[in-house]
């Protein structure tokens, strides 16, 4: 732990990247709290793979990946809209459809490119690898999505809860699905030098689903996944340093375990309580 | 005194096939019309086209006079229960000041006066004891008083209900029905649809008998008569059955 901490003082890539999965792990938290929500968990897996071709085309076109990716990513998500709306298709067959092209088109786009693009750590992440404009990339996102689920708190928590109440005060429901598109797409690409595409989704849902079984409140489940994310993060970059383990993947896995006992032992949703009342119960009849 | 609801020839299709066809009416002020009709008659169709949930494809509606969009914040809309995620982490409380949303607009966030206001819609749908529960953990007559009581947050002038009193007990309808009785008294005007007629009698001034084509509208004796509803209720005879028990 010691040898952990004064690498951390020492080390400027490791403070960078320590600070950085912070970053990513919150604001995986809060967004990744409206995706579950919403049961939209799928989503959020196929716009982490759509983000690829787009960041493949800014390397070879020399902007900044963060746009190219932003603009696929968007993309696919209207794209998906498009064809469950106007098809028989159902929404996952369409999420299934679209990404997956998306992926596809972004290895072909790669490999063809042979950009200075490293599929390998875009796919799996390498957080030890961070730049300072990645970090302040980061860092900008992050605040974007923080300030914009502040102002739109109201907005977002309708919507999800009650869709038919939201559309009878005005709210324009799909306006506000593209809005948080957009801010899941942002999310993304913030945490692709962390844990890369495959992983991503892993970041968004489990610290999220972990605080949905520890509470009855929309702003505390958002307060407690990006807490969860945090942890996951500091904690796993822990494991991954010392241990020398692939930094994503270790902070995937200790999110896992947090959601394992949240599971196990939440007061209200987890199982073990859950037989421990039933038991009681069951004594007291008989 | 301008007309609480005034539709001229409304048209609604939904999923391609014709719902609502041709219907016109207005709706007095302090009234509390009952709309009802055989299954697939297309009134909860009919309460979300006037709500703009649904596109029209011909015809106006208008709320005292003006444009529904500028009339929001007044109408209030009691869904049916079904479209909700009852796991949602959300309590009672936070339920009912939904209802402050319209008149709070963005940026801003509920306060002091509007959780007063909504502890007090919540105690006289007798639920304030209630306020830090799960909104899934209550039963389905609570849950439709919460949704009674976030309507009443927002100080409507017009109430919209779609079939308010399925699936919830006695105890939960009586308290409803005398809060919407309280409400008309005050002047409100009040619009639910409703498919037990047996009870009818008791609870709407006016009824609007709707079976995609407007029927009867008028008051509740005229439309609860023989002719009138075999005319709706051709194909439905139990249900006309009970419409004369309760003649």
């Amino acid at each position: 732990m010691m040898d952990f901490l004064q690498a951390v003082q020492q080390y400027e890539f490791l403070q960078k990247a320590l600070f950085t999965s912070v970053v990513v792990g919150i604001i995986c938290g809060v967004i990744g709290s409206f995706i579950i929500l919403r049961g939209m968990s799928l989503m959020g897996d196929a716009i982490s793979h759509a983000v690829l071709p787009g960041v493949a085309l800014s390397y070879a076109f020399g902007i900044n990946f963060f746009i190219g990716a932003v603009a696929t990513g968007v993309l696919t998500a209207v794209g998906i809209g498009f064809v469950s709306q106007n098809s028989r298709i159902k929404n996952d067959t369409a999420i299934g459809i679209l990404f997956t092209s998306a992926f596809a088109l972004g290895i072909i786009l790669v490999t063809m490119l042979k950009s200075s693009t490293d599929l390998y750590h875009i796919l799996f992440g390498n957080v030890l690898a961070v730049r300072p404009s990645d970090m302040w990339t980061t860092v900008g996102i992050g605040v974007v999505v923080l300030i914009t689920v502040y102002a739109f708190y109201k907005e977002l928590l309708l919507t999800s809860f009650d869709p038919t109440i939201a559309a009878a005060y005005g709210l324009p429901n799909k306006l506000i699905h593209y809005l948080l598109m957009t801010l899941l797409t942002l999310v993304t690409v913030a945490s692709l030098q962390t844990v890369g595409i495959i992983l991503v989704v892993a970041m968004l849902i489990t610290p999220a689903a972990t605080a949905y079984l520890l509470t009855d409140r929309l702003w505390v489940m958002l307060c407690l996944a990006g807490l969860f994310g945090m942890m996951s993060s500091i904690v796993g970059l822990y494991f991954s340093f010392t241990y020398n383990l692939a930094s994503g993947a270790t902070i995937v896995m200790v999110a896992t375990a947090f959601f394992m006992l949240a599971f196990l032992f939440s007061r209200k949703h987890g199982i073990v309580w859950k037989s421990v009342r039933a038991r009681q119960k069951r004594a007291q009849l008989s | 005194m301008e007309k609480a609801i005034t539709v001229k020839e409304l048209h609604v299709s939904y999923h391609g096939n014709e719902a609502v066809r041709d219907v016109s009416f207005s709706i007095e002020q302090g009234s509390m019309v009952g709309i009802i009709g055989p299954n697939g008659a297309g009134k909860s169709t009919l309460i979300k086209a006037l709500l703009g949930l649904l596109p029209k494809d011909k015809g106006s509606v208008r709320f005292f006079g003006k444009d529904p969009e500028d009339m929001r914040k007044k109408i209030a809309y009691v869904p049916q229960r079904s479209n909700i995620d009852w796991t949602f982490p959300i309590t009672v409380m936070d339920t009912v000041l939904i209802g402050t949303y319209p008149s709070l607009g963005l940026f801003k966030f509920p306060r002091k006066k509007e959780k007063a206001l909504a502890l007090e819609c919540l105690r006289k749908v007798g639920l304030e004891d209630y306020r830090d529960r799960q909104i899934g953990e209550l039963s389905g007559g609570q849950q439709q008083r919460v949704f009674l009581a976030r309507a009443l947050v927002q100080q409507p002038e017009l109430l919209l209900l779609d079939e308010p009193f399925v699936g919830i007990d006695v105890a939960s309808e009586e308290t409803i029905v005398n809060i919407l009785k309280e409400l008309q008294q005050d002047g409100k005007t009040i619009v639910v649809v409703h498919h037990d007629l047996s009870k009818a009698k008791d609870y709407f001034d006016q009824l609007l008998l709707l079976n995609k084509e407007l029927v009867k509208y008028g008051d509740v004796e005229a439309v609860l008569n023989q002719e009138v509803m075999s005319k709706a209720y051709a194909n439905q005879l139990r249900f006309l059955q009970e419409a004369e028990v309760a003649l």
